[in-house]
């Protein structure tokens, strides 16, 4: 079964049409990588995704759970209560990390899957300090935000985001914010979770790194998937002439 | 008059100062709180209501305020009240118009809270009102505290204000003994008082601020 599923998903905002009509469905243990220029409606398609956005149109669904539905030529978006269940299946992972400044490391991992998901603290506390000394952040627990480096930031994010037990993750452009020197620890922290299987969709910018991380590239222009297919159909043999322009720019 | 009568005098107004101003704090703090959420509702009407309460609480003179509250029962509705209403109209006017500036600091702090903080609330599933409480008010109330120490220290002097509507505080004490004694030691000595009030509210306020300073 699927993880996920975005079926003709559109949206505007005022004028602005920034998802066209867009499609794809994400296999359990896939990695996913979305390129494409900026404003091609990658990160509205993530944000429509994690429901920090509302689709116009269009259907969503997680493990067969419907998130929208489309009645008639109306999209009607499902219960509260329903929603909130759902975003139990999926985390996030910001380009600007948004960690709360006021908590430690290991309060920002933990405080949601005590005080959301109701879990029993001591074992919340153990698998957060695991994930913690995997992602090499041992010994940061009492640390805050603003204490750590921009790197070390957004890799407490990513456990703040895998404590929940996530069936998928999204990482909108992870690596943007940081200085150069940074990214590398956070993309192989990335590419460690895609060696367990970890299924991810990942907006980016890296190349790269797409090309090495992904199952499946998808390219985005202007509101629609131009292109979709293995890294090597993607980077290697572009179908269309849009692609082809946007990797020379990349490749300078 | 003695010394030491004239301290006693002005000691036993400061009690009704001091007073006057926790009781103010007790009241507005948490009310500033409601009025920020109704200028910040959606709802229009109720928005637009509150807005017109803080532009007149804003706009006018607080004594003026005051002298509302305490006569306007009697002029606008004919209620006679007892003596004991001064006080009363001391405490509601005062509340009633810091609330009014509180709820200002407020929104103020809520609106500047970066969006980021609530995304990744509601993506991490907690509800609105954990969002509110856990995530956001401690970061809020980090930022306003300068502001609210500014408002705290125009409310202690803002107490001689009650000396209009004729209660005994700290300013009507010194008022009465310096015209009884043609001096202005009473006066001075007041003023002495209020400046140290005031000291030991930015002192206060000041260790506040060091204990939220661990995060940024």
């Amino acid at each position: 079964m699927n993880i996920l599923e975005l079926k003709n998903i559109k949206k505007s905002f005022g004028d602005l049409e920034v998802l066209k009509d867009v499609s794809l469905s994400v296999r359990k243990g896939e990695v996913i990588a979305i390129i494409g220029p900026s404003g091609s409606g990658k990160s509205t398609l993530l944000r429509c995704a994690t429901l920090l956005e509302r689709v116009d149109r269009g259907e969503i669904n997680y493990l067969g759970e419907a998130v929208t539905e489309c009645v008639g030529d109306k999209t009607v978006y499902a219960s509260k209560k329903q929603l909130q269940k759902i975003k139990g299946y999926f985390g996030l992972v910001f380009q600007n990390f948004n960690l709360f400044p006021h908590y430690t490391v290991l309060k920002n991992v933990i405080d949601a899957p005590i005080s959301v998901q109701k879990r029993k603290k001591d074992d919340v506390i153990k698998e957060a300090a695991a994930l913690l000394e995997k992602m090499g952040l041992s010994g940061k627990e009492n640390n805050y935000p603003h204490q750590l480096s921009g790197g070390q930031q957004q890799r407490v994010s990513i456990v703040r985001a895998l404590a929940l037990n996530p069936q998928i993750l999204f990482f909108d452009e992870p690596t943007s914010a940081l200085d150069p020197e940074l990214t590398g620890e956070v993309l192989k922290v990335i590419r460690s979770l895609a060696e367990e299987n970890m299924t991810m969709v990942i907006v980016t910018h890296e190349m790269q790194f797409a090309r090495e991380v992904a199952d499946t590239v998808y390219f985005m222009n202007d509101g629609f998937i131009v292109e979709s297919g293995t890294p090597e159909e993607v980077f290697d043999h572009p179908k269309t002439e849009r692609m082809k322009h946007f990797l020379e720019r990349y490749n300078g | 008059m003695a010394f030491e009568v004239m301290l006693r005098e002005l000691s036993s107004g400061l009690l009704v100062s001091l007073e006057i101003f926790f009781l103010t704090l007790l009241g507005a703090l948490p009310l500033g709180m409601i009025v920020a959420f109704g200028r910040m509702s959606k709802f229009k009407p109720l928005q637009l209501l509150v807005k017109l309460y803080i532009s007149i609480m804003r706009g006018t003179p607080l004594m003026l305020q005051l002298l509302v509250v305490y006569f306007g029962p009697y002029y606008i509705f004919g209620i006679r009240l007892t003596s004991s209403y001064r006080f009363i109209a001391v405490i509601i006017g005062f509340i009633l118009n810091y609330a009014a500036y509180f709820a200002e600091i407020y929104r103020s702090g809520i609106e500047a809270m970066s969006k980021g903080q609530y995304e990744a609330a509601d993506v991490l599933g907690y509800s609105k009102t954990q969002t509110f409480f856990k995530i956001i008010l401690p970061q809020v109330i980090k930022n306003i505290l300068p502001s609210i120490t500014n408002e705290v220290i125009t409310l202690v002097k803002d107490t001689s204000l009650a000396y209009t509507i004729g209660v005994a505080e700290m300013f009507t004490q010194a008022k009465i003994i310096s015209a009884a004694q043609s001096s202005m030691t009473a006066l001075i000595a007041a003023g002495i008082f209020y400046y140290f009030m005031n000291l030991v509210v930015a002192y206060v306020m000041g260790l506040f601020e060091k204990k939220l300073n661990y995060f940024k």
